[in-house]
């Protein structure tokens, strides 16, 4: 409980972390919230007033197709929001049991898992993501796996390395001792030891894939109009930039908020849990 | 040293094949046929039959596998679907810009960055500290293609200072590098996120060190200190730190070119995949996967330049 007091403590002293905890909370609040407080319909055409400028009716503006701006970025947050939660969670499971298998086993078997991740991260995700989503086509649930499993080999190697020396300890040497099998070790004494630093890099990592979710989408492969995602937002409002820029300025922002809030509070708790630094 | 090289060049080749493979078996298992897929859902079983044939989708799968790494070893990337034009003339003709544009980004980001990370430790907990830390956590937190929007908002739109689209006309270098100014900026801003970032955190590790205390008692100067050991020392995690992030910015590449509209790699890759042209998506990824592996390979030896131990492992 001590201890425990302290890892708060800590977390609480670290300004940044708080205000990052405190916006992704407000972010996750506002989009949740969107169908009661988003001030139109996000697919509502107003013939009349398209690409309006920001204010009056309108606090951000309107699109090519007079849809209010403000109501979209809330309705695309929540799109671009499961996305990022849901491909980590593919990533996250996919990947720390390949790490652990790994790690655990040895062998031929960890030889194989590896060096095919070492291969996968020696790529760049977007390109590797690029490909996977040309071949599937564009939609939601295909650019949430592409993305699950572009993170897939991060998460890998995030649980394989304690693995390794986890493996060594003599609890586990205990639990095998009474006769635990190998899949209840990785369960019940490996996986609990790994997971505090494999959910640290998830929460920095939702940030990624929300950015990989408006990188493919600005490139028309991840989700299609007319469902708004901030990505394709900035998409659709590029080809205005000259006379409309916010149609891309806004939900970039909403992206930048996001991301930047994600990371902090990622950082923050990464300081708390990292023993070096707690001197 | 040489034996590491030579040792660390032919791991080159395996790495791309392995991605060949891969790209190889993803687009024969994808969902649906190819050739319908180009033709859209109307077209004649004739039409289709043919195209088949002409890809070469009718052979047995190992055979295919073979024909494909055959000419892959021999630098022929295929030919593109749609247009029927060899794929690696259109590569070469793309290559160039995308070289271009990283090499530019990563001098960017490093000019900028190292100096800024350093500064950044030497001065921790200072309003400079705090400003640089800030402004490298929003560099990771924003899509480089937004940078790039922005960039062409202010300087191309607004103030009409530097071309927006394009590679600018071959001939003429000044041309060439006006327009290379802001894509390679949006990258750089990028790169320098990540190394400032590196940097800082390598440089504090380093402060920390007793040699630099050894090095202060014997009365050596704090210039020399700073500079002989501590500098050399924080470069060694920077630049491995530095060659993932490398990696990264070949990736960003690629939403940089279509921002801009840079005939290079990424736009070529981008194009292809609209028209399902899979020949050509299948050859750019490979060349890909060959740069990828030959800057890991670089880095490799870059750093077994710099730090001993890598070399003997």
């Amino acid at each position: 409980m001590r201890t425990r007091g302290r890892t708060w403590a800590t977390f609480t002293k670290n300004k940044s972390a708080l205000v990052g905890g405190f916006t992704a909370a407000l972010v996750v609040l506002v989009t949740v919230l969107a169908p009661f407080i988003a001030p139109h319909d996000p697919f509502a055409m107003d013939a009349r007033n398209y690409l309006a400028s920001p204010g009056g009716r309108h606090p951000l503006g309107t699109d090519r197709y007079g849809r209010d701006t403000l109501s979209r970025i809330l309705w695309g947050g929540r799109v671009s929001l499961a996305v990022g939660l849901s491909a980590v969670g593919i990533g996250m499971c996919l990947g720390t049991s390949l790490g652990l298998i790994a790690g655990y086993r040895g062998g031929l078997l960890d030889l194989a898992i590896m060096r095919g991740v070492d291969v996968l991260l020696s790529f760049p995700g977007l390109i590797t993501g690029l490909m996977v989503m040309a071949i599937l086509g564009p939609g939601l649930v295909k650019l949430i796996v592409t993305i699950g499993i572009v993170l897939t080999p991060r998460f890998a190697r995030v649980a394989y390395g304690p693995t390794l020396v986890l493996r060594e300890k003599d609890f586990v040497a205990a639990a095998r001792s009474i006769g635990s099998r190998g899949s209840r070790i990785v369960i019940r004494h490996l996986l609990p030891n790994i997971l505090g630093e494999v959910l640290v890099m998830g929460t920095l990592w939702i940030g990624t894939a929300i950015i990989y979710e408006a990188s493919l989408s600005f490139i028309g492969l991840g989700i299609s109009p007319p469902t708004p995602t901030w990505g394709n937002m900035i998409k659709d409002g590029v080809q205005f930039v000259t006379f409309s820029p916010w149609l891309s300025i806004f939900p970039g922002l909403a992206i930048l908020i996001t991301v930047l809030s994600l990371n902090m509070l990622g950082d923050g708790i990464r300081d708390v849990t990292d023993p070096k630094l707690q001197v | 040293m040489i034996a590491f090289v030579v040792r660390r060049a032919l791991l080159v080749v395996p790495t791309v094949l392995v991605v060949a493979t891969c790209v190889f078996l993803l687009l024969r298992f994808a969902p649906g046929d190819p050739a319908v897929a180009i033709l859209g859902d109307f077209a004649t079983r004739e039409a289709v039959e043919a195209l088949r044939a002409k890809m070469g989708l009718n052979q047995p799968l190992w055979r295919q596998y073979v024909d494909f790494i055959g000419r892959l070893a021999k630098g022929d990337l295929g030919n593109s679907l749609v247009t029927g034009a060899p794929v690696s003339a259109q590569v070469a003709r793309a290559l160039p810009h995308t070289i271009a544009l990283t090499l530019a980004g990563m001098v960017i980001g490093l000019v900028g960055g190292l100096p800024l990370g350093i500064l950044s430790a030497l001065k921790r907990n200072t309003v400079m500290d705090y400003l640089s830390r800030t402004m490298s956590l929003a560099g990771l937190s924003v899509p480089g293609f937004y940078v790039g929007i922005l960039l062409m908002l202010l300087f191309g739109v607004h103030w009409k200072i530097f071309p927006v689209v394009g590679a600018g006309n071959p001939g003429d270098l000044g041309d060439v590098l006006r327009h290379l100014f802001l894509p390679a900026v949006s990258l750089g801003l990028l790169m320098m996120a990540y190394v400032t970032r590196s940097a800082r955190s390598a440089m504090l590790n380093v402060l920390q060190e007793d040699f630099l205390r050894t090095a202060r008692a014997k009365g050596l100067a704090e210039v020399a200190v700073l500079s002989r050991h501590a500098l050399r020392n924080a470069l060694v995690p920077t630049i491995s730190v530095v060659s993932v992030y490398v990696i990264v910015l070949i990736g960003s590449s690629v939403m940089t070119e279509i921002v801009f509209s840079r005939p290079g790699l990424g736009k070529l890759m981008v194009d292809a995949t609209q028209r399902r042209d899979y020949t050509t998506i299948q050859s750019v990824m490979v060349v890909y996967a060959a740069i990828v592996a030959i800057v890991n390979a670089v880095v490799d030896v870059v750093y077994g330049f710099i730090d001993p131990r890598v070399r003997y492992d």
